[in-house]
């Protein structure tokens, strides 16, 4: 049985349709890649799986492990094993990354019937999880994303999902905004994590990511709609001829990102 | 104070009180705030002077005399005349010139009877440091009518904290003036959590380069109101003020954050900062928000700013797509929220225990 399965899934914001009909089928252990140009949906789609309430769910399904993943609230979704590494991970004053995660992480275990872990089992943890990203401890005693750089918050996402052990990642455009020092860690981090149990879907526009993560599959999202799959040769051919060279338009700047 | 003076401060506040009346939502310092329980409460109470003689002990020393009732004007104040008129006891502390007091002074009221009018003075001398820490509590319904005066010499350095914890069924007024000398660095926190009807007042006059911060963390829900006057008064040059009130409301609940701050013609370089922030978590909830500017310098900063939101869908999401459940991320915000008023407590028992209400507070909120 697939691990998710996407079934001609619409979504819109407002009025305005984004997701035009996408299907996917993710089995675990495998490394799918999304690529596409900016205004092609593709964090739409990232989003709309984690269960983002922005945006509406106007048609098709998603079964993620068998079960209705449209029908679950986005804690239900990371619960059952989704984490979405986000775009631009959001700075949360006032409350402490260790206690964030000790909450996220307590909430999971308990939905999976395993005992909530102690403060001294989670310190350990947190401190092995760590050296994976090298991430500088002092960051853990910091609010949430509050003051970080760039570079660090994106390696706070991929350091939350390492110490959270999802089934199915979603890592939106995790590349952006990384120096190639920065991306070379997170991408580090993101490979030791690969497994056979684990998917992954790695949502990029540009084709350096992948150098690092390499895909087993890429897809190419426009417009709302998969309009090319292949295999990781599909990244190098666009990285030389470009979106335009399939047909399609990379309005980079024109497209106001949602 | 003699018998005979103080029997005269009482007779001229409580002849005060009568010309005055409570104030109505007719009086612009009220609109939001409506009296008329506490009214009805004094109307069956039947107030009444104290007996001939005055009632303060023949020990209360002589040097305190002259600052009682000099700071806290009744003139057009119902409440604080009520409470000139009618206190028994005053608590008073005074920490002498140079003296350093470490370990923060806790006062204490819990309300003994239906009515009662709390008095406090607190007299600190130049270059002296302390903190006192009013705690204002008790069970049932009843009236809580607390004035407070501090006088702070020239160079010392004040922390007051006032902890409104009044039952879920009282009323409280609390009315607090502070003098402050030259170059004295003062700070007044107002965390107000308890009580049906609230209102706290916080009035300060700076002097020459005096420092100021006032904050304060008020939390409603149900259909409590609390209303929050403030009136930071830059006398002199060279004062600086930092305002930050942050409120937290919840149910049918209403609050109030009324800011007055005066910079007087000779308050030249004077720079102030205001700030107040709510967090709105119901529909029915109601938050009157009001700077009130006097600005008669013209070489001065004076800066101010309100918001009042919900909490942020994009934090709820972030931390709902990491497992935590709605409620329990609904409450870790709110918490947060008012986490830097509780980090700038500087006594940490005060810190924690109020760490222990606020989480018990919005934990229990959730579930």
């Amino acid at each position: 049985m697939a691990l998710l399965e996407i079934k001609d899934l619409h979504a819109t914001v407002g009025d305005r349709e984004i997701l035009k009909g996408i299907s996917l089928t993710v089995n675990s252990g495998e490394v799918h890649a999304i690529m596409g140009p900016n205004g092609s949906g593709k964090s739409t789609l990232a989003q709309v799986l984690a269960g983002r309430e922005l945006y509406a769910v106007t048609g098709g399904k998603v079964i993620y492990d068998g079960k209705d993943l449209l029908a679950m609230p986005p804690e239900d979704r990371a619960r059952e094993g989704i984490f979405l590494a986000f775009q631009y991970p959001v700075e949360i004053p006032g409350v402490s990354n260790m206690y964030f995660l000790k909450a996220a992480l307590n909430a999971i275990r308990k939905h999976r019937g395993l005992e909530e872990l102690d403060a001294m089992d989670f310190l350990s943890l947190v401190k092995d999880r760590m050296k994976l990203l090298e991430m500088d401890q002092v960051l853990l005693n910091r609010a949430v994303n509050a003051g970080f750089s760039g570079g660090e918050k994106k390696r706070n996402e991929i350091f939350q999902m390492a110490v959270l052990e999802p089934r199915l990642a979603i890592l939106d455009e995790t590349d952006s905004g990384l120096d190639i020092d920065a991306l070379r860690t997170v991408a580090g981090g993101v490979n030791a994590l690969r497994s056979p149990e684990r998917a992954m879907i790695v949502v990029t526009h540009y084709q350096r990511l992948l150098n690092y993560i390499v895909p087993d599959y890429v897809h190419v999202l426009a417009e709302g709609r998969i309009v090319k799959s292949g295999g990781k040769e599909l990244a190098l051919e666009l990285e030389e001829s470009g979106y335009a060279g399939l047909g399609i338009v990379d309005e980079e700047e024109a497209v106001a990102k949602l | 104070m003699t018998a005979v003076a103080e029997q005269g401060l009482r007779e001229t506040a409580f002849q005060r009180f009568l010309e005055l009346g409570f104030p109505t939502t007719h009086d612009e310092d009220w609109r939001f705030t409506n009296v008329a329980p506490i009214a009805r409460m004094g109307d069956r109470l039947r107030f009444s002077p104290l007996a001939k003689n005055g009632c303060l002990s023949p020990g209360f020393p002589p040097e305190a005399q002259q600052y009682l009732g000099k700071y806290a004007p009744f003139q057009n104040h119902a409440f604080v005349a009520l409470n000139t008129a009618l206190f028994r006891d005053v608590t008073y502390i005074h920490i002498p010139r140079g003296q350093i007091v470490g370990e923060p002074i806790q006062i204490r009221y819990d309300s003994p009877s239906e009515i009662s009018h709390p008095r406090t003075l607190i007299v600190v001398g130049p270059d002296a440091h302390c903190t006192i820490v009013e705690t204002y509590s008790g069970t049932g319904s009843y009236f809580t009518n607390a004035v407070t005066e501090i006088v702070a010499g020239s160079g010392s350095v004040v922390d007051h904290y006032k902890v409104q914890l009044e039952s879920s069924s009282a009323f409280h007024v609390g009315v607090m003036f502070a003098s402050l000398g030259r170059s004295a660095n003062f700070s007044a926190t107002s965390i107000s959590l308890g009580g049906a009807l609230v209102r706290n007042e916080v009035s300060v006059t700076l002097s020459e380069g005096t420092d100021a911060t006032l904050n304060g963390l008020y939390l409603v829900n149900g259909a409590q109101h609390v209303d929050n006057h403030t009136s930071i008064e830059h006398a002199k040059p060279h004062g600086t003020s930092h305002e930050l009130y942050k409120g937290i409301l919840d149910g049918r609940a209403s609050a109030v954050f009324n800011g007055r701050i005066i910079v007087r013609q000779d308050a030249q370089k004077t720079d102030s900062k205001q700030t107040n922030k709510n967090l709105v978590l119901s529909d029915e909830a109601v938050i009157n928000t009001k700077p009130e500017l006097q600005i008669f310098a013209d070489d001065v900063r004076c800066t101010h700013g309100a918001t009042i939101g919900q909490l942020d869908a994009e934090s709820m999401f972030y931390l709902q797509s990491r497992g935590i459940g709605k409620q329990d991320a609904r409450s870790l915000l709110t918490y947060a929220f008012a986490q830097d008023i509780i980090d700038r407590i500087k006594v940490q028992s005060l810190k924690d225990s109020l760490e222990r209400v606020l989480f018990e507070k919005f934990h229990e909120r959730a579930h």
